[in-house]
């Protein structure tokens, strides 16, 4: 069994430097890296904001319930809301998201291309097919998920807004009030720093994942599982570190 | 010409191939014959540099494949077209696509140049008006015919031919194998195809190779084949009650 998991891990970082390895022709690689761009952060736009409205919207509910003392100002809930959105659940939640959205979306499309042997055809035609099909792949959710994670910032904190405008738990004057509180940019340099690593593991697993598939569609059934599965385990491990040191 | 001099290839502690030495001529149909599982998809993904074969060389007229600098064999890869046994056509791409592939990656053709050897590799295994349809939208038969015209896009000095016919109907097999057989010819292609089927054995190998439980076990030709003192190849041969009747005819 541990043995099992050195080998994984070494082949992961074999495949990591194929994936890394110099583009066959850098147009079709840009070409590519357009189309991964609109596919990713296009087709994963309206399901992030979504989630972020519905995830601000409930914790603010939240925060706004647990503070029911007078001695602690009402500005406390937009400045609590802001701290946890920003800092935690939108980079971890919305990339746990992303993971299952996306990264399932990488295995099984690389994966059923190694099932059918295209992954085969390429390689015979003398192209490397881990950096013709993975590396736009990860390029791109290196650049789309930070982006999409300011969207999900910006729409969970608009949730939050809305929230506390239609039920009136706080006024908003002292809901915006708390979220200009204190503002410091390197939360958000911090959340972007989580989601740029969470985006790297994501796309990268899942397509070692999908990459490695020696079967046919049980196999692949159970890579999708799997690449899932150790890639949320590896961006929460991942989610520890980064914390403990930036903070 | 590619020759295969004691070739033999293993997967952890078992052996699958033994030895294998063996000839494909060049501007010839050369075919590996054998049952499931005698190790002929292993041999050839050894030809197509798929696998590594633990013993022996496989040698391009005279280079040897496995063991040759990464940028020659990229070169030599680039002279090399495969046809899969499922076709691989990449489902993402139109047909059109899919044959102008290879031209994409490996030419500095004119995006009207390309067009034009897309349209010359169609017309020429014949699939008229599906430039722009999906794999998905064609059936097993013109599958086989597009992945064909994408292997013949870049001008390849190797063809191979991973069971073309199979989950073909036999009209359409016939189809495939005078395809296969003409642009052999017209092209002088080494091409090398991996069949059980009887027809193609009898009609378009002018090379037979015999594979029998990972071993070179016969290597004649089509005139020869029927008529071979070789029992694993008789076993073969005359298995079903069809080729049986043939045989009493003889």
């Amino acid at each position: 069994m541990i043995e099992q998991i050195f080998i994984t891990i070494g082949d992961y970082f074999i495949f990591l430097r194929k994936v890394f390895s110099k583009p066959d022709k850098w147009s079709i690689f840009f070409k590519k890296l357009v189309f991964e761009m609109d596919t990713m952060g296009i087709g994963s736009i309206l399901i992030v904001s979504i989630v972020s409205i519905a995830m601000g919207s409930v914790i603010t509910t939240q925060t706004a319930m647990q503070i029911e003392s007078s001695w602690i100002p009402t500005w406390t809930v937009g400045f609590v809301s802001r701290t946890s959105i920003v800092m935690e659940l939108c980079p971890t939640i919305i990339s746990l998201l992303l993971v299952g959205n996306l990264g399932s979306r990488i295995t099984a499309e690389i994966g059923s291309m190694r099932v059918t042997e295209q992954i085969d055809a390429l390689e015979v035609m003398g192209i490397n097919p881990a950096s013709y099909l993975v590396l736009p792949k990860v390029i791109s959710s290196l650049i789309v998920n930070p982006v999409l994670i300011i969207f999900s910032i910006f729409f969970a904190l608009l949730g939050g807004y809305l929230t506390v405008a239609i039920t009136g738990c706080v006024s908003t004057y002292d809901f915006m009030d708390g979220l200009t509180y204190c503002f410091r940019v390197y939360d958000v340099v911090y959340a972007v720093v989580k989601t740029f690593v969470f985006a790297f593991v994501m796309s990268s697993v899942a397509a070692f994942y999908g990459y490695k598939i020696d079967g046919g569609a049980l196999e692949l059934g159970k890579a999708n599982t799997q690449g899932i599965v150790v890639s949320s385990f590896i961006v929460l491990v991942m989610n520890v570190l980064v914390t403990q040191i930036m903070l | 010409m590619i020759e295969l001099k004691k070739v033999s290839k293993y997967f952890g502690d078992k052996q699958v191939l033994f030895d294998i030495n063996t000839t494909f001529l060049e501007g010839k149909v050369n075919l590996i014959i054998g049952r499931s599982g005698s190790g002929k998809t292993v041999l050839m993904k050894c030809l197509v540099g798929l696998h590594f074969p633990e013993e022996g060389v496989v040698l391009y007229n005279e280079r040897d494949f496995h063991h040759m600098e990464m940028q020659e064999q990229r070169k030599l890869r680039a002279e090399m077209g495969m046809v899969f046994q499922g076709s691989a056509l990449f489902d993402s791409m139109t047909i059109q696509e899919n044959v102008m592939f290879p031209l994409d990656m490996f030419t500095n053709m004119t995006d009207k140049e390309k067009l034009d050897r897309v349209n010359f590799c169609l017309e020429r295994v014949d699939l008229h008006n599906v430039n722009a349809l999906y794999p998905a939208e064609l059936s097993g038969g013109m599958k086989k015919r597009a992945a064909i015209a994408r292997a013949i896009a870049c001008k390849p000095k190797y063809l191979f031919c991973d069971e073309p016919n199979s989950g073909l109907d036999p009209k359409t097999s016939l189809v495939i194998d005078e395809l296969i057989t003409d642009i052999t010819h017209e092209f002088g292609i080494t091409t090398v195809v991996n069949t059980h089927d009887l027809n193609s054995v009898i009609t378009i190998g002018e090379t037979i190779s015999f594979i029998y439980d990972g071993h070179l076990a016969w290597r004649g030709d089509k005139d020869n084949v029927l008529t071979s003192d070789s029992k694993e190849l008789n076993d073969f041969i005359y298995a079903q009650p069809l080729t049986q009747r043939i045989r009493q005819s003889l």
